[in-house]
């Protein structure tokens, strides 16, 4: 027994509504790549650059949208709180995924000339995922943090596969 | 046989768990209307946009849409054509000559005897003018030049012409605006009119307003122009699309801006 | 044809720390999608941006294939003194694209 049956109903309901919601949530997930990055691959791929050092809590600033209109294009900016002179800055910030193909996201390569150590890009997430970000500093410690994105998926596509 | 429905409907096992369905249907009903948006109400998709998108949008250098407008700006220049001349030849600067015009577009082509979008208005230019093959639908350069010339309107506020020969066109696109459509039996004024601003899958239904176009989509990851968008609308209702360049496109487009009026375009919009 | 887009501010004082912002036309391929036939699209993608400060090396980005296309990439440097900031991309299939803006620092 199903309302959509009834033919003397002509209003749209809010039960049609989330079943056209439905189906273009179904189509989108059949074309997304089976393989994916884990949790366990995005911990190894952190170990290959921050080798048996500990990671710290702390310093880094992961700024990205909690619900995002489009895994296609999410805005990252990253900070690090560091006065960046020659003593005292930031080597490298990287950034990890845990449900894309690939753990790596982005390497950027900083030193005092940099004067603060900022980035702002624009990368992709397959799906809803916790992305994690590590600061190399020039004394040799590494510091982190992570947040999660929400990635919502559109209604209206053009392709069914 | 009525008596019998009645009988299984107030008192059988989904009795009310159907009535409870009746009842929202019915409700839906009463509120569905095929009402316009009130002019105070029209808002650009540009509204429902997150805060990191609508800064994409708002800064030049993040917009990837102004790498199409720079090529337009290069094209606009270029020699082309057997007739081997630009369109700066007979236009000149862009921003003065094209300042309006693709807030007044589609208009009335009096030889085609039928309203023209500013893609075919720019073939039909290469054509007569340039002497110069058309540029093919949603190709690099017909997107480029599109957006340079849209984007000489950016800021200012959709026009449309107050052309009696364009009201029976504006009375098909309002038809097809309205019409049931596809597998899933639903239409455009069923989302962008009665449920814009309420969430589908997470995003805000926006209402629909072609302010931004060409636009570059995140789900293209490209600059694509509003036939294209209209195609995924019509697939995403399981409905076969119309062919690229189809009189239907153009009709929609000018009910479209009719209904955007007083809007400000701002091409290269930025939408997911 | 377009290729990239610049902003570097024209002019700075010495020792302010200024914002360069830019943004290049690139497809990024991942590697992980499919044709419509179901044969994998190969990758390409933009695998290294570079700035340098007449001629010094200021900052440095490995890209991996989950960079949005049309990359964008905002970052700082300190106005040091006059001349030319200078921008390369390297990637797969031999893709190399530079760039450049001039600064005056007082």
């Amino acid at each position: 027994m199903s309302i959509a049956m009834d033919p003397d109903r002509t209003g749209a309901t809010r039960r049609e509504l989330l079943l056209a919601g439905a189906a273009g949530i179904g189509a989108m997930l059949i074309r997304i790549a089976p393989a994916a990055a884990s949790p366990a691959t995005m911990q190894r791929a952190i170990r290959q650059v921050v080798g048996e050092a500990p990671i710290r809590k702390g310093k880094v600033t992961l700024d990205v949208p909690a619900l995002v209109e489009n895994g296609n294009s999410v805005a990252l900016t990253i900070e690090v709180d560091s006065p960046m002179t020659a003593k005292d800055h930031v080597k490298a910030i990287h950034v990890f995924n845990e449900k894309n193909p690939l753990p790596d996201v982005i390497s950027a390569h900083f030193g005092p000339r940099a004067g603060r150590a900022k980035m702002t890009t624009r990368f992709r997430l397959a799906d809803t995922q916790t992305i994690t970000a590590i600061a190399e500093m020039s004394d040799g410690t590494f510091w982190s943090a992570s947040a999660d994105v929400i990635v919502t998926l559109q209604a209206c596509l053009e392709n069914l596969d | 046989m009525r008596h019998v429905w009645r009988r299984w409907l107030l008192d059988g096992p989904l009795s009310r768990a159907i009535t409870a369905q009746i009842f929202i249907a019915l409700v839906a009903l009463l509120t569905l209307s095929a009402a316009d948006i009130p002019p105070d109400q029209r808002r650009s998709g540009y509204a429902d946009l997150g805060t990191e998108t609508k800064a994409m949008e708002d800064d030049d250098t993040a917009n990837p849409g102004m790498l199409w407008v720079l090529d337009g700006e290069a094209l606009w220049n270029a020699k082309t054509g057997s007739a081997n001349k630009s369109c700066a030849d007979c236009h000149g600067d862009a921003a003065q000559s094209m300042r309006g015009v693709a807030a007044r577009y589609p208009a009335f082509d009096a030889k085609e005897n039928r309203p023209v979008d500013l893609e075919e208005r720019i073939n039909l230019e290469r054509r007569d003018r340039l002497k110069a093959p058309p540029l093919p639908f949603e190709s690099r350069d017909l997107l480029a030049l599109s957006a340079y010339i849209a984007n000489q309107s950016r800021g200012l506020a959709v026009a449309p012409p107050d052309d009696p020969r364009l009201k029976p066109f504006i009375a098909q696109g309002r038809a097809l605006f309205e019409a049931r459509q596809g597998q899933i039996d639903m239409s455009c004024a069923q989302c962008h009119d009665d449920n814009w601003g309420k969430k589908l899958a997470g995003n805000i239904v926006p209402q629909g307003q072609p302010t931004g176009y060409p636009v570059y989509r995140l789900e293209w990851q490209s600059l694509g122009s509003l036939q294209r968008r209209l195609r995924n609308c019509i697939i995403g209702m399981r409905a076969e699309p119309y062919a690229y360049g189809s009189p239907e496109y153009v009709a929609l487009e000018t009910f479209l801006m009719q209904r955007a009026a007083g809007l400000k375009i701002e091409t290269p919009g930025v939408r997911p | 044809m377009a290729r990239a887009l610049i902003k570097v501010p024209p002019k700075a004082k010495r020792g302010e720390v200024i914002e360069i912002k830019t943004l290049i036309s690139h497809i990024m391929e991942t590697g992980f999608r499919r044709d419509n036939v179901g044969k994998p699209i190969p990758r390409n993608i933009i695998t290294q941006f570079t700035c340098t400060y007449n001629g010094e090396e200021v900052f440095r980005a490995d890209l991996h294939p989950a960079i949005a296309a049309n990359p964008f990439i905002s970052f700082f440097t300190v106005a040091t003194e006059s001349g030319t900031i200078a921008f390369e991309w390297t990637g797969d299939n031999g893709f190399q694209e530079t760039g450049s803006a001039k600064i005056s620092v007082e």
